[in-house]
């Protein structure tokens, strides 16, 4: 009897193990090493918002290139602190190479074959290409190195037990491909949305309500508004059903910080419209063509 | 003619009480409502939407330092509710909240004592004193 349990202990820790093991992206799914474009990697930097949790949040113009580690993001699950991801060799990544790096991105996988959580939104940048990846790795590379580690996670169990990410991963990351239809036209506004600029992370609600949005993005409400992670109320809708802009509205915001009546952008929506204003405009009527096509 | 007096003469008397009732929820309200409408009288003449006016935009100015100068004193400890947007922030970090609206205060002072005769003049000016409302809304406004 006691065998028998032991067995079956056993074999379920064996599962589990085998269930919640990191995978790495297929070799043929990365660009070469040095491929990468330092330019185009710059509009990439800002397009996906890497700033706004990387650099310091009371950071302004250039030193918002210095990516030691920024403010802790406080959620229901505890306290994430975002890397040091400034080329720095021993504190930052500046020893990762280009396979390294796009795990990361990609897949949450550390070079160690750590998960990260999935507060670093990996799960939106699995739908940039390859050469994309090496552009924005090119251009980090280029950035300021940073010394000083960002201080630990404060995790609550079991969240804790970084393991189990790896179910998370299998249960709610399976979708690497578009989100919803929208027409040709749209279509650059769509890469830049559901992938690197990975809106929906804020601006979706989450499945497993219950356990505080859990699971994956609802993607049955795409867009349309959520409670706000860090607990002070909500993101607003940004699909046409909630948000009734034109695009030129859309973009004037995503450039000015200003609505069309003049309130102004506010809460952490400020940090993300900083990164937006470096984007070209054609960026960001790219952005909002998408907006406004993204079906009821 | 006596119609529209007689109007305008209740419509004062109402208007009157119900301003003095108004809590500090409703009153800080208000005041960032009239900072929105002259914002957007500023943003109208900059898009081209309004012919450039200097006495109007003086008035954009006066407009945001009149609510700017009196501002902060309408948060008392509690004074929150369902409709309001008023961050936690302001009751944990006070003294960074009158910071930031003192900076308001003194860069409309500067911008109406610049008297801009331009337009782009205007909006330099505009410029740097409506930078004040994405910061202060950053840390201290909670959408709801």
């Amino acid at each position: 009897m006691l065998r028998a349990a032991l067995i079956a202990v056993a074999l379920g820790g064996a599962a589990f193990w085998a269930l919640t093991s990191p995978t790495r992206l297929n070799p043929s799914q990365i660009a070469a090493e040095n491929s990468g474009d330092q330019a185009r990697g710059a509009r990439l930097f800002w397009a996906g918002g890497c700033a706004s949790c990387h650099a310091a949040s009371d950071a302004r113009g250039p030193d918002r290139l210095k990516l030691g580690g920024g403010a802790p993001l406080k959620t229901k699950f505890g306290t994430f602190q975002a890397p040091n991801i400034s080329p720095n060799a021993s504190d930052g990544i500046g020893g990762w190479s280009l396979v390294d790096f796009a795990n990361a991105m990609q897949k949450g996988v550390s070079p160690d074959g750590r998960h990260y959580y999935p507060a670093f939104p990996y799960s939106a940048y699995q739908r940039m290409t390859a050469p994309d990846i090496a552009d924005l790795y090119a251009y980090l590379r280029t950035l300021p190195p940073v010394a000083g580690r960002a201080p630990a996670n404060d995790i609550a169990f079991p969240y804790s037990l970084r393991r189990g990410i790896g179910l998370w991963k299998r249960a709610f990351m399976a979708n690497a491909g578009t989100i919803v239809a929208v027409p040709e036209s749209a279509r650059a506004g769509q890469y830049l949305v559901e992938g690197l600029g990975h809106c929906g992370e804020c601006h979706t609600p989450r499945t497993l309500g219950g356990l505080g949005g859990l699971g994956r993005l609802d993607t049955a409400n795409w867009l349309a508004g959520a409670p706000s992670a860090e607990g002070e109320g909500k993101v607003p809708g940004i699909a046409p059903a909630h948000l009734d802009w034109s695009a030129a509205d859309i973009a004037g915001y995503l450039k000015t910080g200003f609505t069309p009546d003049y309130d102004s952008v506010g809460g952490s929506m400020a940090s993300v419209q900083r990164n937006m204003a470096e984007l070209p405009d054609e960026d960001l009527a790219a952005i909002a063509a998408y907006l406004k096509a993204v079906p009821e | 003619m006596k119609l529209a007096l007689m109007l305008a003469a209740s419509l004062a008397m109402v208007a009157v009480p119900a301003l003095a009732q108004d809590g500090p929820i409703e009153t800080r309200q208000k005041m960032m409502k009239s900072v929105g409408g002259a914002t957007k009288a500023g943003g109208d003449m900059l898009k081209g939407a309004a012919p450039f006016d200097a006495d109007k935009a003086a008035g954009v100015f006066k407009t945001m330092n009149d609510v700017a100068s009196k501002y902060a004193n309408y948060f008392p400890a509690g004074s929150d509710s369902a409709t309001s947007e008023a961050a936690p922030a302001i009751w944990a970090k006070p003294a960074e909240f009158k910071a930031a609206v003192a900076k308001f205060e003194k860069d409309s002072a500067a911008a109406m004592a610049a008297k801009p005769a331009t337009l782009a003049a205007f909006g330099q000016q505009f410029g740097m004193v409506t930078a004040n409302c994405k910061s202060c809304h950053e840390a201290f406004r909670a959408k709801k």
